[in-house]
């Protein structure tokens, strides 16, 4: 066999891009098909169902639950407040008498004769989602959202923390290789996507936290790192939810390891153009991964990409980046594809290539531990 | 005959080949293809097609149609096709549940058990005292996106209000399903039965498919399981599978049900379980999750240990376990820092394998955390009944046994069958073995076996249709016999006698020897061989038969042979990081692992 399917991340310099904008339960479409947008556009809204709260109204005035209804002071669909008296007891003799208020502010849902308990209903929330990247609206699902498109540089990265944000791009650092430190953030970078080269390192996240940076960009970062910006240490590779007041995204891995040099170039030949991020992450069944997009104007014709993992062929000449140690992050392109598996140091059989390095040094490794890099 | 069987995993689709030749079952053939039912495909039959046409490649028989179908054979003669064709699923993440109860010791966790031996995920246990406030407990319910739920509380004929409150809970949440709007929530009511008419008025409105059956637990003595399991399998094929692309033309191609993974690998252990009268605990470790089953006494238990597992999960059980956990198994210079970056890139990129004889130790010393950590969570939950009153004697109150012990008991195991790639796929089958043996520390007599191509779920729904070929297939091409742990319980002493033992072929004596305290040997003991072996332990420790008593038994070869492990249980390492590491490089060279 001379080929073989293997995974990639998508780095591009221009691809069609699309997303799908989508509220989480059905709700109003406030944009139409071939309007333009930007970035922070709300594109649809919704009201969420407010919060339950139930109250155990009998046990509060010791009654049995059948006894209830003719004790209720308020009726299925009145409006609450905390502290309003939802239901008094007889009392002795009409003396005594004991009343159970709310604990919540909402609308009366039901009252349970068989366990005494009462539901309020808290008031809707709002949710508003709003278009990510700046684009053309090109479809409209009904009551349900949007799909956005634009002409964009797209790059996948390989592991974020952080959501959606957005900002101009602004380089910091001078190369690919070098490690972004608390000397490369300053105040003007306020908002930005900011590209570093290597690892973001401690230094460099924290100052770029107190500057305000949307979003940083590096090629690597440590693990101990990530666990001082999370507070806790990550078990598994789900991400996007995290309030940290910033998006990261690595492009390469972890530890000491350099941006791809054609990923920081065309970063660079964008700088200053507004950038879309999102750092979730998740490594599971339908993987996810975190990406950057800077939309470049009218969506043209050509290669569609609507997210998701990708894949390709593994062909001799097939540029290629290592994935794991001894030879991790090392790129080059496959030199040849041995039919018959090998056995590895470590004493198993597997499958592998012969990778031809940057460096011009040739190395064997597992299939498995390479994947595609480029378009 | 001529049978084909199907596992529809997350990611892969593995189809076997059984064929009874001579009047004897035997697997002939596997293939395997990546799964279709996540988009673009969506359409779960196109992998088990192509999965089943790999089978065609090998075998020669032709058994896909030009339509993509599986071929039927129209009588024995014919040189097309197969005669049944079965099939289990974990695809898109397999059956996730939501389970309630009233109290979390008892109802709930009769509750969680029903799930879990269906074959289910269960995501969380709602019940009165799980110590989160109702209006928590609301929130939860509300985030979840479960496949089903399932309801119990109370016992029949008691109290009714506690059951009713947990349903009251539920029914303003509105759980909503995993998949869309449209599809009603499936709800199985299992509680109390003076409550089925309230829990109807409940559940009356819209987004609930209530269904109700027979209480799972009718009184605190007894658990009734049977009716629930059998309700969550029928609504899975009924609701889940039905909505899952492809399933409802694969359900028609199928000849029995088709079952969830893990349900179909619990299947087939409780029958040998039964069929040889044996204890048995079995392994199945994934990237992301740790599946343990065991039966013992005859009763059957199944635990999933969410996020322990060897890739997607491997940075949470270096996080759960600690650092120095882990690599208190490692007898190689390893540097933390760049360990824990290797972790977290494993995590992120987890279909790598390890390349170096350092990555494979390192990650081998991982699985041994991750299998511990779990079997630790399948102890504590494989327990008697709690909350079961007890009439004791005067005899009992010296056996200090209490309602709520678990029924896993290492000295009563005698079979441990191990699964999943890093179990699996170790280059030598001492590897596994060591694994096996430190996670979880058998004592006695236990026999090692790993399921050789992981068929043990095509087994389990084969079990359903043709127990003769189930068992046949899995004791002749199933289970690959490692060999044999002997183990006593007790504390050892370093450097002092710990047993001697004697190795017998008919009256020939194959090996006999002393084995001091801390020491492991490893005695070869060829596949299909047959030995008596005497073990005579020292005073403290017990073979089985009590403190300082011989015991004699039958053992089987295996591919490894006989591991005498005289380390003591519960094991204990040394806590000086020089001598720990010194004892770890003995063990490992006195069973040839990394040789």
């Amino acid at each position: 066999m001379a080929k073989a399917y293997t995974p990639g991340l998508k780095v591009t310099a221009r691809t069609t891009y699309r997303v799908r904008r989508l509220l989480p339960v059905t709700g109003e479409v406030r944009v139409k098909v071939g309007e333009s947008v930007s970035a922070k556009t709300v594109v649809a809204q919704t009201f969420l169902e407010g919060d339950v709260f139930p109250i155990k109204v009998a046990g509060m005035l010791s009654v049995n639950p059948a006894e209830l209804m003719p004790l209720m002071l308020k009726c299925v669909g009145d409006s609450v407040q905390v502290g309003d008296a939802l239901a008094r007891s007889k009392g002795i003799f009409g003396m005594m008498k004991t009343e159970a208020k709310s604990t919540a502010t909402g609308t009366l849902e039901s009252v349970s004769e068989s366990t005494g308990m009462v539901i309020i209903r808290g008031a809707q929330t709002p949710v508003q989602v709003c278009a990510y990247v700046a684009g053309k609206i090109i479809e409209v699902i009904p009551n349900e959202g949007v799909v956005v498109e634009t002409d964009a540089l797209f790059v996948q990265g390989i592991f974020g923390v952080g959501g959606e944000t957005w900002g101009p791009l602004m380089i910091a650092g001078k190369s690919h290789a070098e490690d972004l430190r608390e000397e490369h953030i300053d105040a003007s970078m306020k908002g930005a996507v900011v590209v570093g080269g290597a690892r973001m390192t401690a230094g460099g996240i924290r100052r770029a936290r107190e500057v305000g940076v949307s979003a940083l960009i590096c090629g690597g970062i440590d693990d101990a790192d990530l666990r001082d910006v999370l507070g806790y240490d990550l078990g598994v590779a789900v991400t996007g939810s995290e309030k940290i007041g910033i998006t990261l995204l690595v492009t390469e891995g972890f530890g000491d390891i350099a941006m791809a040099k054609r990923t920081f170039q065309l970063l660079l030949a964008h700088a200053g153009k507004m950038a879309s991020v999102n750092g979730a992450t998740q490594i599971r069944a339908g993987v996810m991964r975190p990406e950057i997009a800077v939309p470049l104007g009218e969506a043209s014709s050509g290669e569609i990409f609507t997210g998701g993992a990708t894949a390709g062929i593994l062909d001799i000449g097939t540029p290629v980046r290592i994935i794991r140690d001894p030879h991790f992050g090392l790129l080059g392109s496959v030199n040849a594809l041995p039919e018959q598996p090998a056995v590895l140091g470590s004493g198993s059989k597997a499958r592998v290539l012969e990778v031809a390095l940057e460096s011009g040094q040739r190395v064997t490794v597992p299939r498995a531990n390479v994947e595609l890099v480029g378009d | 005959m001529r049978i084909v069987a199907t596992d529809c995993g997350s990611t892969t689709t593995k189809a076997i080949l059984i064929e009874e030749k001579d009047g004897v079952f035997r697997q002939t053939f596997r293939g395997e293809a990546p799964t279709t039912v996540e988009e673009p495909f969506a359409d779960v039959t196109l992998g088990v097609a192509n999965s089943v046409t790999e089978l065609q490649e090998l075998s020669g028989y032709k058994l896909i149609a030009d339509d993509g179908t599986i071929i039927r054979r129209k009588n024995a003669s014919d040189p097309d096709g197969c005669d049944l064709y079965i099939s289990t699923s974990s695809a898109g993440g397999g059956l996730q549940m939501m389970v309630a109860g009233v109290v979390r010791e008892m109802t709930a966790e009769s509750a969680k058990r029903a799930a879990l031996g269906a074959g289910a995920i269960v995501m969380d246990t709602i019940a009165s005292n799980d110590r989160r406030k109702p209006h928590e407990q609301i929130q939860r319910i509300r985030e979840l996106r479960p496949d089903m739920v399932l309801v119990s509380g109370g016992t029949d004929g008691g109290d009714t209000k506690k059951v009713i409150e947990i349903a009251e809970l539920i029914a303003p949440a509105r759980p909503r399903p995993r998949f869309g709007g449209e599809y009603k929530l499936p709800l199985i009511f299992a509680g109390n039965k003076e409550a089925r008419p309230t829990i109807q008025r409940v559940f009356s409105g819209e987004g609930f498919a209530l269904s109700v059956v027979d209480n799972l637990r009718p009184t605190l003595e007894r658990e009734n399981l049977g009716p629930a399991r059998e309700r969550i399998h029928d609504v899975f094929l009924e609701h889940v599978m039905a909505h899952a692309p492809g399933y409802d033309k694969l359900m028609t191609w199928a000849n029995a049900p088709i079952m969830p993974t893990p349900g179909a690998v619990g299947d087939i252990l409780q029958t040998i379980a039964k069929g040889r009268g044996i204890n048995v605990v079995g392994v199945d470790i994934g990237g992301a999750t740790t599946d343990m089953f065991s039966v013992f006494g005859g009763v059957f238990n199944r635990t999933v240990s969410a996020n322990l597992g060897m890739s997607y999960s491997i940075s949470n059980v270096c996080a759960e376990t600690g650092m120095d956990n882990v690599l208190r198994w490692v007898h190689l210079d390893m540097d933390e820092r760049e360990l824990r970056n290797r972790v977290k890139n494993k995590m992120i990129r987890p279909t790598t394998i390890p390349q170096t004889l350092e990555a494979l130790v390192f990650e081998q010393a991982v699985s041994r955390e991750a299998l511990r950590l779990a079997y630790i969570q399948h102890k504590s939950f494989a327990t008697t009944l709690k909350g079961v009153q007890q009439q004791r004697t005067v005899g009992d109150a010296f056996s200090q046994k209490e309602a709520g012990g678990s029924l896993v008991d290492n000295m009563a195991l005698d079979l441990m069958v191990a699964s999943g790639g890093v179990l699996s796929h170790a280059p030598r089958m001492e590897q596994t073995a060591l694994m096996m043996i430190d996670a979880f520390e058998p004592e006695g007599f236990t026999e090692l076996a790993k399921d050789s191509i992981f068929m043990m779920p095509h087994l389990g729904v084969l079990a359903s249709v043709n127990p003769r070929a189930a068992m046949e297939v899995f004791e002749k091409d199933c289970l690959v016999v490692l060999g044999w742990c002997i183990a006593p319980r007790g504390e050892v002493r370093a450097g002092r006698p710990a047993f001697d033992f004697t190795l017998r072929r008919t009256n020939e004596v194959v090996a006999q020897g002393q084995l001091i305290g801390g020491e492991m040997r490893l005695v070869r003991f060829g596949h299909g061989e047959v030995g008596m072996l005497e073990v005579r332990p020292e005073r403290g420790l017990d073979m089985g038969a009590g403190p300082g008593e011989p015991v004699t038994r039958e053992v089987r070869g295996g591919t490894v042979g006989i591991v005498l492990d005289a380390r003591g249980r519960p094991l204990k390492l040394p806590t000086s990081a020089v001598e720990r590491r010194a004892c770890v490089e003995r063990w490992l060279k006195a069973l040839e692992v990394y040789e």
